[in-house]
Parts: C-alpha cells; sequence; structure tokens
C-alpha cells in the first residue's frame, strides 16, 4: 500500500522537477540572451601580466574601458574587461582563451605580446568563432595563416606590427639617422632566436644593404641565454658600426652586459623591454645610449589621443605604458566602436565592422588590410597611417630622434660608445 | 685572442656555477635533502639586493649584505617550516619522507618564486656591481665585475673548504655527512649540525644569488633554471661530493662558453647536456659520487 502510494508520488516529483527545469533553462536562455544583447559588453584580456611589455595590457585595456563607461558605454552597454594572466605560456593563454569564451562569454578578446602565445590562440579563435585582436606579437606568421584560410580564421585580428613591417620601419630610421647622420657602414644582426624574429631578421638582411649599411655577421641567441659576454665579443671582433637588435622576450640582460663589458658598439633596432619606464630602473641605468624603435613614445604627440593616454595611464598607474600597452588602449576604443557600427556582437558582424575600422589612436591612424593581401588584418603602414618612431634612453628618459618633424633631442652615447668605431 | 677570452669568461662563469652547486650538495651531503628551492633562494637573495639598493637607497655594499641575509633567512625557513616539520611528522612513514621533503622544498621554491614575481614583476633584475668598469687582462678587455664575481666565489668556496678541514665545527659537519649515528654517540648534538649547515648553504646561496644579479641579472623566471643547472651540476659531479660538483661545474662552466664562441650562442646547453646524459650511462653514480 504504502509502495502503491509512493510511485505517484515520486512520479509527480519528477514530473515536477523537469518542469521546474524546462522552465529554468527558459529563463537561464532567456536571460543569457538578454545579457548578451543589453549586459555589459566583455571582452577578455590575455596577457603576460607579470612581464615588462604585458603587464601594460590589462592595464590600458581597463584604462580605455573605464573611459568609455565614464562617457556612457557603447549605445548605453558598459565595457567589462575580464583579465586573466597567462605566464607567457601558450598552453595556459588557450585555457584561458577557452574559458573567456565558453565560461564568461566574452565577445572579443585582446591577447599577449609573444607571437608563440598568438600562434597558439589563433586556431581557437577560429574554432570558437570568437574575434582575437593581438596587441604586441609581430610574427607575420599571424596573418599569413589568415589569408591562406579567409573564411576560417578572419577572426583574428593584427593589432600592432608584423615583424616585416617593423624591420622595415627600422630600416627607413636606420637610413636617415646611421647612414645619412652619422655615416656608418657597416653592421651585425643580434636577434633572439624566436617566431617573431625570422621574418624580422629576413627583412633586416634585405632592407640593410638597400639603405647602405653591409651586414658583416647575423647572430640568433637561445631566448634563455643570460651570458652575453661571448656574443658580444663575437660582434666586437667583427667591428661594425652598429648592433642591428631585434630582442623582446630578452632585454635587461644584454643591456646591462653591454654596459659592464663597454662595448663600443651602438645598440639600434627593436628592444621591446625598452619601451617600458621601469627599463632604466631594472637595467640600473645600463640602457643610457641604446637606441629603440617604438610606436609611440612619452611625450611624443604621434596624435592628439597619444599624450593624454600616456598622462592619464601614469597618473593611474605610476609608470608609463610599453609599446603594448597603446595598442591594448587603442584596441578596446576600436572593438567598441566596432560593436556601435555593427549594432551587435555577433562574431561575424564585429568582423566586417572591424574589416573598416578608420580610427585614430594613440599610435598612428589605425587602419587593416583588406582581403586578398597577403598579410590581411595586419596594420597598413606608412605616411598619414603608422610610422613609427626611433627613441633613445638618456639620463633615465626615453626621447624620441626621429622621425624629424617629432624630434624631442640629439643623439648622445655613454662614453665607452666609439661612433665609427669600425672606420 | 680568441683562447684567452674564452679561458677568463669560462672561469668567471664556472666559478659561479661552482658556487651555486657547492651549497646544493653540501645539504644533500650532510642532511640528504635535495633542496628545489634552491635557484628560488638564489633570485630572492638578488632581488633583494637589487631592492633594497635600489628602492630604500641603502648603497651598493649593504645591498649585497641585505641580499646574503635574505638568503640566510630563507635557508633557515626551508629548514624550519618545510623540512624539520616533514622529518619530525609522526604522520608520514620514514620510507616517504625523503619524496615529501623533496616535493615540499619544489613547492616551497615556487612559492618564493611567485612572491618575487607579485611583488618585483618577472621582469629581469640586475644589482648594481660593487666595482665598475673594465680591466684588460692578455689584451681581453674584462669588466672588473667579472674577475671580482670570479675572486669572491673562489674565497668563498676557499673559506669553505678551511672550515670544513680546519675547524672543530666544520668537521662535525663532515662526520654528520659519513656517519650521522656516530656523530651523536660523540656527543654532538645532531639537530644544530644541521641548522648550522642551512645556515651555511644558505650564506653561500645568498652570495651566489647576489653575484649572479651582478653578473648575469636574474628575474623569477630563473628560479626554475638555476634549480635544474645546479642539480645537473651536483649529478654529473656525484650527489654529495664537493669535490665531484667543483669539477663538474668547471667542465660545465667551459663547455657552454667554448660553444658559445666555437658554435653558436644558440646552442650553448646541449653539449653540456649531452656530457650530462653520457655520464648517466656509464657511470650512474657521477664523477665523483660515493652512492
Amino acid at each position: 500500500m504504502k509502495r502503491c502510494r509512493d510511485i505517484p508520488l515520486r512520479a509527480a516529483i519528477a514530473r515536477g522537477a523537469f518542469a521546474a527545469g524546462l522552465v529554468g533553462a527558459a529563463l537561464a536562455a532567456g536571460s543569457l540572451a538578454w545579457a548578451q544583447d543589453n549586459g555589459p559588453i566583455k571582452i577578455g584580456v590575455i596577457a603576460e601580466a607579470q612581464a615588462v611589455a604585458g603587464s601594460s595590457i590589462p592595464l590600458a585595456a581597463q584604462l580605455a574601458a573605464d573611459e568609455i563607461n565614464a562617457k556612457g558605454g557603447v549605445d548605453g552597454r558598459k565595457i567589462e574587461i575580464v583579465s586573466y594572466d597567462n605566464h607567457s605560456s601558450s598552453a595556459e593563454s588557450v585555457r584561458a582563451f577557452q574559458r573567456a569564451v565558453s565560461e564568461d562569454h566574452v565577445d572579443a578578446v585582446i591577447a599577449s605580446y609573444v607571437s608563440e602565445v598568438v600562434l597558439a590562440l589563433e586556431p581557437w579563435s577560429a574554432r570558437l568563432k570568437t574575434v582575437l585582436v593581438t596587441p604586441g606579437a609581430a610574427s607575420d606568421v599571424i596573418t599569413a595563416n589568415i589569408a591562406k584560410d579567409y573564411e576560417h580564421n578572419k577572426y583574428t585580428f593584427h593589432g600592432y606590427l608584423t615583424s616585416g613591417a617593423l624591420a622595415g620601419l627600422v630600416c627607413d630610421a636606420a637610413k636617415d639617422m646611421l647612414v645619412d647622420g652619422l655615416k656608418m657602414k657597416t653592421a651585425v644582426i643580434m636577434s633572439e632566436d624566436a617566431a617573431w624574429t625570422t621574418p624580422l631578421d629576413a627583412r633586416y638582411v634585405e632592407c640593410l644593404p638597400k639603405i647602405g649599411l653591409q651586414v658583416l655577421d647575423h647572430i640568433r641567441f637561445s631566448p634563455d641565454t643570460t651570458d652575453f659576454t661571448p656574443i658580444f665579443n663575437k660582434i666586437e671582433g667583427e667591428k661594425p658600426d652598429v648592433i642591428i637588435t631585434g630582442v623582446s622576450h630578452v632585454g635587461v640582460q644584454p643591456t646591462v652586459q653591454w654596459k659592464s663589458q663597454q662595448v663600443p658598439i651602438p645598440m639600434f633596432g627593436i628592444a621591446s623591454q625598452a619601451t617600458n619606464s621601469t627599463f632604466w630602473k631594472d637595467t640600473n641605468g645600463a640602457t643610457e645610449g641604446v637606441l629603440y624603435q617604438g610606436v609611440s613614445g612619452p611625450g611624443v604627440a604621434v596624435t592628439p589621443r597619444t599624450l593624454p593616454f600616456v598622462d592619464a595611464f601614469v597618473k593611474k598607474f605610476g609608470n608609463t605604458p610599453s609599446y603594448c600597452g597603446y595598442t591594448a588602449y587603442d584596441e578596446v576604443y576600436f572593438i567598441a566602436d566596432a560593436i556601435h557600427r555593427a549594432g551587435s556582437t555577433d562574431a561575424d558582424k564585429l568582423v566586417a565592422a572591424l574589416e573598416k575600422t578608420d580610427y585614430v589612436g594613440t599610435i598612428g591612424r589605425v587602419q587593416f588590410l583588406p582581403q586578398g593581401d597577403p598579410h590581411v588584418h595586419g596594420l597598413k603602414t606608412g605616411a598619414g597611417l603608422i610610422t613609427g618612431l626611433l627613441l633613445q634612453w638618456q639620463h633615465g628618459e626615453q626621447i624620441n630622434m626621429w622621425p624629424a618633424d617629432l624630434a624631442k633631442g640629439k643623439l648622445t652615447f655613454p662614453s665607452f660608445v666609439k661612433v665609427g668605431a669600425g672606420d | 685572442m680568441l683562447f684567452w677570452q674564452i679561458l677568463i669568461d669560462g672561469f668567471a662563469i664556472s666559478s659561479l656555477y661552482a658556487l651555486g652547486a657547492t651549497g646544493f650538495t653540501l645539504i644533500f651531503g650532510v642532511t640528504g635533502v635535495l633542496n628545489l628551492s634552491h635557484g628560488a633562494i638564489m633570485v630572492a637573495a638578488a632581488v633583494a639586493a637589487w631592492a633594497a639598493a635600489g628602492s630604500l637607497g641603502v648603497g651598493n655594499y649593504l645591498g649585497a649584505a641585505f641580499g646574503v641575509l635574505i638568503g640566510l633567512l630563507l635557508s633557515l625557513a626551508t629548514y624550519f617550516v618545510v623540512v624539520r616539520r616533514l622529518q619530525n611528522s609522526q604522520k608520514i612513514r620514514e620510507e616517504e619522507k625523503e619524496i615529501f621533503i623533496l616535493t615540499a622544498t619544489l613547492l616551497w621554491g615556487i612559492m618564493i618564486q611567485e612572491a618575487i614575481a607579485y611583488l618585483y614583476t618577472n621582469n629581469a633584475k640586475t644589482v648594481t656591481p660593487i666595482v665598475d668598469g673594465v680591466v684588460s687582462i692578455v689584451g681581453v678587455r674584462t669588466p672588473a665585475n667579472e674577475i671580482f664575481t670570479a675572486l669572491v666565489c673562489c674565497l668563498t668556496i676557499g673559506a669553505l673548504w678551511l672550515f670544513v678541514n680546519r675547524t672543530r665545527a666544520g668537521k662535525a659537519v663532515l662526520a654528520a655527512s659519513m656517519n650521522p649515528r656516530g656523530v651523536t654517540l660523540l656527543g654532538i648534538e645532531l639537530s644544530a649540525v644541521y641548522v648550522a649547515v642551512w645556515a651555511i648553504y644558505g650564506t653561500l646561496a645568498g652570495i651566489a644569488g647576489v653575484l649572479l644579479g651582478m653578473f648575469l641579472g636574474v628575474s623569477s623566471y630563473s628560479a626554475g633554471p638555476l634549480t635544474a643547472s645546479a642539480f645537473s651540476i651536483v649529478v654529473l659531479g656525484g650527489l654529495g661530493s664537493v669535490s665531484g660538483s667543483l669539477i663538474a661545474a668547471y667542465l660545465v662552466g667551459y663547455l657552454e662558453t667554448l660553444t658559445a664562441y666555437l658554435v653558436s650562442p644558440a646552442y650553448r646547453a646541449i653539449p653540456a647536456l649531452l656530457l650530462l646524459v653520457v655520464v648517466m650511462y656509464v657511470r650512474p653514480r657521477g664523477l665523483l659520487g660515493r652512492r
């Protein structure tokens, strides 16, 4: 009897639970859809939060979001930055990307200055159909992959210059400053062995002789190198006029050893860590005289947006942003702008809107290369767009030296550097 | 010229390796602990010296001394907080204690490493050298700091040798590494010997860390590779053998320098690792290992 009464009761409970589940699921789906259309716009930021260059990425993105939100957000929707520290690991970045999309439901992701990390995320951006913009990776392979399979990989955008473009800008500056200005004739290329430097070095080897700098040697070293003594001794023995650099993962150690060993040859080129204001303190001032390429620099009004951004960043965080701080800041703005124009956070509509980006940011005018270009979704460079700068560390400050119309000082070198030593 | 360059640069880096590995092998030889927080302690010492000299403005000498003090304190904390508690634990079976301690020191090292990264980011730091400038040795322009580094390393190792072989306390340490029970029977408190050895180890790791920070620079990322490097040298030389570690340190240092100069800086670490593999096959107890 008891048993007979139990069965319908259990069935009733089960039916009730099922109905409640259905209602709950419907409500959840409804609220999710509502959240996606009316809730905050979520932008995931995956970055090397404890590294010199990467530490500026989440901070600058948050600064941009705060500014946009203070002005009412995007069509009334606030921007929410969801940050993930990837500890410079590709595997952790992939896990963070999956979590950002599946659990945190972000609408777009800004990720990393490390090419290997972005190359690992690119297929996930395609699989999960989520817009991915890198503020600092430089490998040409990222955009080459998009060109190879546009329909699949179109969700990735290269928000920083490709290595080939960077080398081209270094050569432009070297022509004016080193060849025409200091009458230099020879160079040794010194680059870390990483994905982003392969196209960089290839372009260096191609463009340096064209501007009048003979390449005497091309040294690639492991990014985990700590002792640079043999490298500098070898370079010194070859007596070049200048060392053309391609370093990002390392920076402090070669700079400090260049100074302590008193290598009499100036360093000029890409040195990502030198873009950060803490580099002076980290190297105990050994960076005095080091010349590095940048897309922006303190005190340099590349566009009307540059200096207000730097001032706001310094005020809020106490140091100046690294190069990918500028780009991360711009990326939040142009993603927000694209969402406004698209009228949606739908990935395909967002891609179409981002492709039409024409935004004057902190580093220049941002436009993406169109479909059909071998580096589609890479940034356009050149006059009126992004030209880059060439800065020098002088007495604890980053002073712009090139182009001439934005120059803030004159070249000076520490006493141990002999300009023209190779002659 | 190249010969002298290799000889001088190889000597400096090898001496630094030797100092780093000496403490590591001493701790294993006497207390039987493979301290996997070794690299993190070295990095903490270097970063402390950097922070004290830079942020607190105490100057290079006091900054370096502060770094060594941090190495010493962290070493004692490793012993009292991590190692001794596990050694005295009633809940862990005797035969399992070794692996517990190994894992605990690894985790302790990761905690130190993450704390450094959290407080000071993982940017590489360089300690301001105590001596600046360059000197010419047989035509090779050598940073004075490089010579200073090699000199301090050799003097410290020499002082350790004198302590172990010429003093009563040192002989007790040596005896404890050979026969701990015998030492106890002689009326020497074994735990006091262990505290002394961890203190010596901390001082050695602190000096090595500060010198490394001056010579090459360190970041929190360096912790793992530094432990691995000391571990490889000690395994190559023979676990617990100080002389073996010294020989191995110079072997590895010169092999790396030779490779960097004569082959390519990109392949610097490979020959030393190959040598380690060969030694493990041919002579698993290492060059001068006792067990």
